[in-house]
């Protein structure tokens, strides 16, 4: 009987058989037939980073005012109006943006849905429950400098999270399955709760919550912004620590435990973080829909399917989307400031609909 | 010889109350094709998930190369043991390629990705189970067969000693179905490759699997080399079926059931 001595195993850096040259020279052969390249994460970074830059830069200079760089130097109107609030609402747009098209990207690999969004997991709902109780019981306190609508808010999808999590834990193991499902239906049920809270208070703090539902990015200075930093930027860190993980769990849960992943342990991981990312975000920005659905499907369109290419270039592509979209509120029927989740589904929408269209061969949806 | 793995009375339930494995004792021989078979819902695919490391006994233990395998780090359990499950459909547009390269992250480091090496591993691999055509295609719109032949692949990618597989046969049409036979029979004699394949194509077996083993109701109720298993009585005792006969053919065991 012959055994596998060491020399026939190909760890990484071993000496290339003949054979295996000539099937590496195959691998990269161009099209047709050509196989996926060696995935080029930092073009994608770089790429998406110019985007960002040259968005940012837009938006900073879009407005129902026009700011120039010599108004920033000379005009002290100008520098306040741009660092008080126009630089502040374009970084938050751009974290926002991030963490729910990074929270979307993972989703959908955690699921095995294409489907999967941040509002999957129930905490958006949670979150808007709470941010409707806060304002329709006029609650103004501030807690540490933070609004009470914003720890409300906060409160609400955390105990969306526990609930879903409570539900979906069923024995030793999570099901993915029940998550989804049981996310979904809290999610509904919050739906519910907040138009039965809407119907019962008075007519202007029903608009106030209508607002607030829809999504807005208004914020002055950099406080908020700080504030939200410590949570998302770990966050982010440990999300993207596990995009290895999550390319093994999107080709299946079996296949990825078989591969070395811990499979119960990733998934606890990746839903407590993405809860924590997508409750931060909810509390302040308000329920902003699409971003987390439709920009990582187009980071799978314009740079392919793997899982750590996908979750850095949501990221990018996410705060790149956001800041375009809130531009695009606040300048198109300028001086009237369009919701910013209004326009999320207008133009990211047709967006992804073209790029669908353009690569028929996509099959995910 | 020792044993490549081996259960050690192990018991399993997924509900309390409820065993699915009963104190199974068998011992997997290195190097040797092996074939597990049973009727439906006897337990088959959660011993072989057991051995996978996917699941863990509630009683008993299992063993890889001497050591418990619940002591073994997993990933230096996925250099060693890979697997290829029942259903192998997936979500997202994949390239087979992609897919098969994964079978190379137990080599990889975290925030590598696989190099020139590994992606020559992954296209060898293709071309073993005779898909390399398959290499730049969207899983997604694969056949089942197709498909199945893919993950194998993938198995195969990761060099493992002891490939355990899930109804690998289901999907594939006759010619890949006797391809992959030959394949695991080329793998055992040319590499030393040790397999252990859940299967209900009885005819898959007999002549190039070296061991069968049987179940029934989660314990294990016969074991031996095929002719000595496909036979009417043992058969009929393994499915609970009197209706089951087998005759001698060319060589080969025809089974059916009247």
């Amino acid at each position: 009987m012959s055994s596998v001595d060491d020399s026939q195993r190909t760890q990484s850096g071993a000496a290339l058989p003949g054979r295996r040259r000539a099937s590496a020279r195959r691998a990269g052969q161009k099209p047709g037939g050509r196989p996926e390249g060696q995935p080029h994460v930092w073009r994608t970074v770089l790429i998406l980073t110019a985007l960002l830059v040259i968005v940012s830069a837009v938006a900073l200079w879009a407005g129902s005012q026009t700011i120039t760089l010599s108004q920033l130097r000379t005009d002290a109107l100008s520098r306040t109006l741009f660092f008080r609030l126009r630089l502040p609402r374009v970084v938050m747009a751009a974290l926002i943006g991030a963490s729910l098209a990074l929270v979307g990207a993972a989703l959908q690999a955690l699921f095995r849905n294409p489907l999967a969004d941040p509002s999957t997991l129930g905490v958006s709902g949670g979150g808007a429950v709470g941010a409707a109780t806060a304002i329709a019981f006029g609650w103004a306190a501030r807690v540490s400098g933070v609004p009470m609508v914003f720890v409300a808010a906060f409160c609400g999808a955390i105990a969306a999270v526990v609930v879903v999590h409570k539900i979906a834990r069923t024995g030793p193991v999570m099901l993915p399955g029940a998550l989804l499902l049981a996310g979904v239906v809290v999610n509904l049920i919050a739906s519910a709760a907040v138009l039965t809270i809407q119907y019962m208070t008075d007519s202007e703090r029903a608009l106030q919550i209508l607002r607030w539902l829809i999504g807005s990015l208004d914020v002055v200075g950099f406080d908020t912004i700080w504030r939200m930093l410590i949570f998302l930027v770990p966050c982010w860190i440990a999300l993207l620590f596990f995009s290895r993980d999550l390319h093994l769990l999107a080709m299946g849960e079996e296949t990825a435990g078989a591969l070395g992943v811990n499979v119960a342990r990733c998934e606890w991981a990746i839903h407590l973080i993405s809860s924590l990312l997508v409750g931060v975000t909810v509390a302040v920005g308000g329920a902003i829909a699409f971003v987390g659905l439709i920009v990582p499907h187009a980071v799978r369109l314009l740079f392919g399917q793997d899982l750590r290419i996908v979750l850095p270039g949501s990221l990018l592509l996410g705060a790149a989307f956001l800041i375009a979209a809130d531009a695009s509120a606040r300048v198109v029927l300028s001086p009237i400031e369009l919701p910013v989740g209004a326009v999320t589904g207008l133009l990211g929408g047709p967006v992804f609909l073209w790029l669908l269209y353009r690569r028929q061969r996509y099959s995910a949806l | 010889m020792t044993p490549i793995a081996a259960a050690r009375a192990v018991e399993f339930e997924y509900l309390p109350g409820a065993p699915v494995i009963r104190g199974v004792s068998l011992e997997v021989p290195t190097g040797k094709l092996c074939a597990l078979i049973g009727a439906n819902g006897c337990g088959k695919s959660t011993l072989v998930r057991l051995f996978a490391g996917l699941l863990a006994p509630r009683h008993g233990e299992i063993v890889f190369q001497s050591a418990p395998l619940g002591s073994l780090p997993r990933r230096e359990a996925a250099r060693q043991i890979a697997y290829v499950p029942q259903n192998t459909a997936m979500a997202f547009p994949f390239t087979a390629l992609e897919v098969v390269l994964t079978g190379r992250s137990p080599y990889t480091p975290r925030f590598r990705f696989e190099d020139e090496n590994d992606r020559a591993c992954a296209m060898e691999a293709l071309a073993t189970v005779e898909a390399e055509h398959l290499a730049a295609r969207p899983v997604t719109e694969l056949s089942g067969g197709e498909r199945q032949m893919v993950a194998v692949a993938r198995a195969l990618a990761q060099e493992p000693q002891l490939l355990l597989m899930d109804e690998p046969s289901a999907g594939l049409d006759l010619k890949h179905r006797a391809s992959l036979a030959r394949t695991l029979a080329a793998l055992r004699d040319t590499r030393g490759l040790t397999s252990l394949v859940v299967t209900h194509d009885l005819h898959l077996i007999d002549p190039l699997f070296d061991s069968v083993f049987a179940l029934r109701r989660g314990e294990l109720v016969a074991q031996g080399t095929p002719a000595e298993l496909l036979i009417d009585t043992v058969l009929a005792e393994v499915y609970e079926d009197q209706h089951v006969r087998t005759r001698r053919v060319d060589g080969r065991t025809m089974i059916w059931s009247n």
